[in-house]
């Protein structure tokens, strides 16, 4: 059986701004139960307003109308397969979103007295000390707001260490594979970005290390599984390269969903790990977040972590903020709250046994995609992968069809596209990443689905070309939107 | 196992597919010497039933604003959230979507992002906005490196007045230029930053000031006469404001100067949760845009020429840049915008305008009741929004314990932050708090202090 994509009532809606009608309202405030005063008695004009100009008035059903329309325009993991490499599009459980909107964990203020909030305290705690575990270090961060803030965090650890021992390090070493992130942070935490190549089977070598790891390098900054979705099964040789230099390894935790249970990234040398909670543990991605990103590091980097930290003593839990060493702080507060109680969840509904189980299943689902696709399209390495694998669009290229345009049509056969042109080291890169989650008929339907395209773009090339045809935009002008910049509704 | 389809029948058949003979024989990726020889030390999965037992029991180890009055404020504001807030960000077509790479199926999301972007461009008056950033304090960091690039000078003068956790995170991303950090200390009689002192601390090569408005303390600052003093060094001005509420009211940073509007609309549709996530914002003069950090979305069209959205403005981004980029921001806070988005629109123009006035008249409600009251002062002469300092004669952490026992939270004790002011509390008041509670809160602060 397949579910392809087929067409139904999308209604249009304009912007909600041209919807306005003078004097509407939705949702107002409740009677004000105090005297009200005369405005400009409680502060001088010159520093109030007028109102402003073209916000919106609307009454509540049409605001409710025009989100949900809007909704319907979406793509989610709950509309349907969502194969994008890197992004871990799992399933989000409903119970983390029920419980995460428990009023005793919505209506805290974070500056409210701890002894008001110990089941929150405990949760963090708790949470902190599984992550330990799983990734195999000593000590947890829950501050970092999402995967890039992590590596920030990490990244100034590693800066404040060199510095504190008065040998500031000036060098990152980071893979051709790696995440755009990673050269970013390392250049926003004041280093300079030593580029390295993967070799021959896409994965680091020692020797590559070796010949550029020196005493001015603080780190190597990799992520594993990597890009490619291969293991970089040279680790710990490759740790021990950097250590004996002095150096950290750093790795990106974005692909921790590969290994839980199987290995722990401390037992094979990383110093420090960020843990994208939105990918491995299952929070939603919420259209571009909020996500969370909680640094994991070894005992020499312990010091370093941001203030507070969460301390237990006997039953009660505070946060300690005296932190000499500390690199400071980087958010207000500390940390996404609501996103590391959906991740509780899950690792509690889980166990040990459901992680690791999550971990095989993830790589069994992700190599069957690749066996029974790399005869249709071109496969960047015939390796054994873990949780992801990467094909290009070579073998379409004769036709002139690209990965764009295999992507686009994909969209028609119900699916949203993998993830396209990254890694960069593979020319034309389709990144698919299937999950855990899904079962083995939505696998067989994607992988038909492809071979179907791959029969287009032999047969009627301008087919794939002009796809999506059943969207409720065609291919959007990409081009127009930088040189002909419309950044807000004006009127 | 919880949310993982397989049956034993479908392993085997994807064994046989890959030409495996055991799931160990395809784990030969990850190489046996490398691989965990125990099992993991965490405790034994759990039913939905048992799980949503658990987490209830923890959530009420909490106490919550429900049951204390609360009165804290201090960059969290406790404001209700119609219904319809929760109810469409719920829509699983908006929470369980990533990042809108694909514009055709994510539509959604950008017509959303578009709007939002537009809703911070009318409340601060600049002319773009981006997509979000993490909180108020990061974003604060982000505008702060921004302005270094856009002026090419290095130094960054912050007010004190300025959230202590905000600043404190600008000198983390600053790490290894802290050093060109520097703060002007607040008027100890008006609570506010003046434009004498930050004359006298500007030099050449301050590339920005950064002030909050309303400041940490509650109190307005003078912006238009602060904006006149850096714009006259060549420097640009940073206005943040972490109550976004007081946009309803207050004369916006884009009427007073401000180059780059940053902070916290955490006020529209986020719930206190601990902290976080909350929405950080940033908004700037057109001729910066290229300098800003984070997500864009942009107008375009289809190729059959509709109106169509999509993200713009990529070559600053980590992903095309990497190292040259403006931000490392790649995940944001998008589900949080939409929150503010939805319940912005059901405000409307009339209920912002109504919102901001009740919370104004609360406050000062409040604040003249506590100012009758013997062995309380207002600390502060500036006019405020819905936030101001108090100085009590006893011992201020005495007070709000005493106080808790009532079932009032009555303030943040500002004596961590400011450890000159140390007889001082920092009180807010919001459409949240009721007559009752504030002329209890009064009422029980006075008996204290008898």
């Amino acid at each position: 059986m397949t579910i392809d994509g087929a067409k139904g009532l999308i209604m249009d809606e304009p912007l909600i701004f041209e919807r306005n009608s003078e004097g509407r309202s939705g949702v107002l405030p409740a009677p004000c139960d105090v005297p009200e005063a005369d405005l400009e008695s409680l502060i001088p004009k010159s520093l109030l307003r007028d109102g402003a100009a073209g916000f919106p008035e609307v009454s509540e059903i049409d605001a409710v109308r025009h989100y949900t329309r809007l909704s319907q325009w979406n793509f989610g993991v709950d509309t349907g397969f969502y194969p994008l490499g890197s992004c871990t599009m799992k399933y989000n459980p409903k119970v983390n979103e029920a419980v995460s909107r428990l009023e005793g964990f919505t209506m805290l203020h974070p500056y409210q007295p701890e002894a008001l909030a110990q089941g929150a305290l405990r949760l963090m705690h708790e949470l902190e000390a599984y992550l330990c575990e799983i990734s195999g270090m000593d000590a947890v961060t829950l501050q970092p707001s999402a995967g890039a803030h992590g590596e920030l965090c990490g990244l100034l650890m590693i800066a404040a260490y060199f510095k504190d021992r008065k040998r500031p390090r000036h060098k990152v070493i980071i893979p051709d594979t790696a995440h755009g992130t990673n050269p970013a942070s390392s250049h926003l935490a004041g280093f300079k970005v030593v580029p390295v190549k993967s070799e021959g089977k896409g994965v680091l070598s020692a020797s590559a290390i070796e010949a550029v790891m020196d005493e001015d390098t603080a780190a190597l900054m990799l992520t594993n599984p990597n890009t490619l979705g291969l293991f970089e099964r040279n680790i710990k040789e490759i740790a021990a390269i950097v250590h004996k230099k002095g150096g950290f390894v750093y790795c990106d935790g974005a692909n921790l969903n590969a290994v839980m249970g199987l290995a722990k990234l401390g037992d094979l040398g990383v110093d420090v790990v960020q843990l994208n909670l939105h990918k491995t543990f299952s929070t939603p991605h919420g259209g571009g977040g909020p996500g969370s990103g909680p640094v994991g590091v070894r005992k020499a980097l312990e010091p370093y972590l941001p203030a507070p930290r969460i301390r237990k003593a006997g039953k009660k839990y505070s946060l300690v903020y005296d932190r000499p060493r500390t690199i400071g702080r980087l958010k207000a507060f500390y940390g996404n709250f609501s996103i590391m109680v959906r991740a509780y969840s899950y690792i509690r509904r889980m166990g040990g046994e459901g992680l690791k189980r999550a971990s095989i299943v993830a790589i069994l689902n992700a190599n069957y995609m690749k066996e029974r696709l790399k005869d249709t399209l071109s496969l960047a390495f015939d390796e054994p992968c873990m949780h992801e694998c990467v094909f290009s669009d070579k073998l379409q290229a004769e036709n002139g069809v690209t990965t764009m345009d295999m992507a686009k049509r994909l969209i028609d056969y119900g699916f949203h596209p993998p993830t396209v042109y990254f890694p960069l080291v593979v020319p034309g890169a389709i990144m698919v990443e299937p999950t855990e989650t899904e079962t083995l008929e939505t696998l067989d339907s994607f992988i038909e689905a492809v071979k179907k395209i791959d029969a287009e773009a032999k047969a009627s090339p301008e087919l794939l070309k002009n796809a999506p045809l059943n969207t409720k935009v065609r291919r959007v002008d990409e081009t127009r939107a930088a040189r002909e910049p419309v950044l807000r509704w004006k009127g | 196992m919880p949310y993982i389809p397989h049956t034993e029948k479908d392993i085997e058949r994807i064994l046989k597919a890959v030409g495996a003979s055991s799931v160990e024989d395809l784990l030969g990726a990850l190489p046996s010497r490398l691989r965990l020889a125990k099992d993991l030390d965490l405790p034994k999965g759990l039913s939905e039933q048992e799980l949503a037992g658990i987490l209830k029991d923890l959530s009420s180890r909490n106490s919550t604003t429900r049951e204390y009055a609360s009165f804290l404020g201090a960059g969290a504001y406790n404001h209700y959230i119609p219904a319809v807030v929760d109810s469409l960000i719920s829509r699983s077509e908006f929470y369980t979507s990533y990042t809108p790479y694909q514009p055709e199926v994510s539509q959604g999301t950008l017509q959303a992002i578009f709007e939002y972007q537009t809703l911070v461009c009318q409340l601060t008056s600049m002319d773009v906005s981006n997509a979000s950033l993490y909180d108020g304090a990061s974003a604060v960091a982000e505008a702060v490196l921004m302005a270094r690039r856009i002026t090419g000078k290095d130094a960054v003068l912050l007010s004190s007045a300025l959230h202590p956790e905000y600043r404190e995170t600008v000198r983390t991303y600053m790490a290894g230029a802290s050093d060109h950090v520097s703060e002007v200390f607040y008027c100890t009689e008006a609570g506010r930053t003046l434009p004498e002192a930050v004359e006298a601390a500007l030099t050449g090569d301050t590339a920005c000031l950064v002030v909050q408005h309303p400041n940490f303390f509650g109190s307005l600052e003078d912006v238009e006469a602060l904006s006149r003093v850096i714009h006259a060094k060549k420097g640009l001005l940073i206005v943040v404001t972490n109550e976004a509420v007081s946009f309803g009211l207050l004369k916006p940073p884009g009427e007073t100067g401000c180059d780059i509007a940053v902070g916290d609309n955490q006020s529209f549709g986020n719930p206190l949760n601990y902290g976080g996530p909350y929405l950080g914002f940033m908004a700037a003069k057109s001729e910066f845009v290229r300098q800003m950090p984070g997500r864009i979305v942009g107008e375009t069209v289809d190729k059959n020429g509709k109106r169509a959205f999509c993200l713009t403005f990529a070559t600053r981004e980590q992903h095309i840049r990497r190292e040259r980029a403006t931000s490392n921001i790649c995940t944001n806070h998008g589900l949080c915008a939409l929150s503010c988005a939805v319940h912005l629109v059901s405000l409307g123009a009339t209920g912002l305008r109504k919102l901001a006035e009740h919370n104004l008249f609360k406050a000062n409600y409040l604040k003249e009741g506590l100012r009758a009251i013997r062995g309380v002062d207002i600390a502060f002469g500036s006019p405020v929004f819905n936030e101001f300092t108090i100085r009590v004669d006893k011992d201020p952490e005495g007070v709000l314990k005493a106080l808790l026992k009532k079932k009032i939270m009555g303030g943040v004790l500002l004596k961590r932050f400011y450890p000159e002011l140390d007889r001082h509390i920092l009180v807010a008041a919001t459409e949240m708090n009721s007559k009752g509670d504030i002329d209890r809160f009064v009422s029980e602060i006075g008996k204290l202090l008898q």
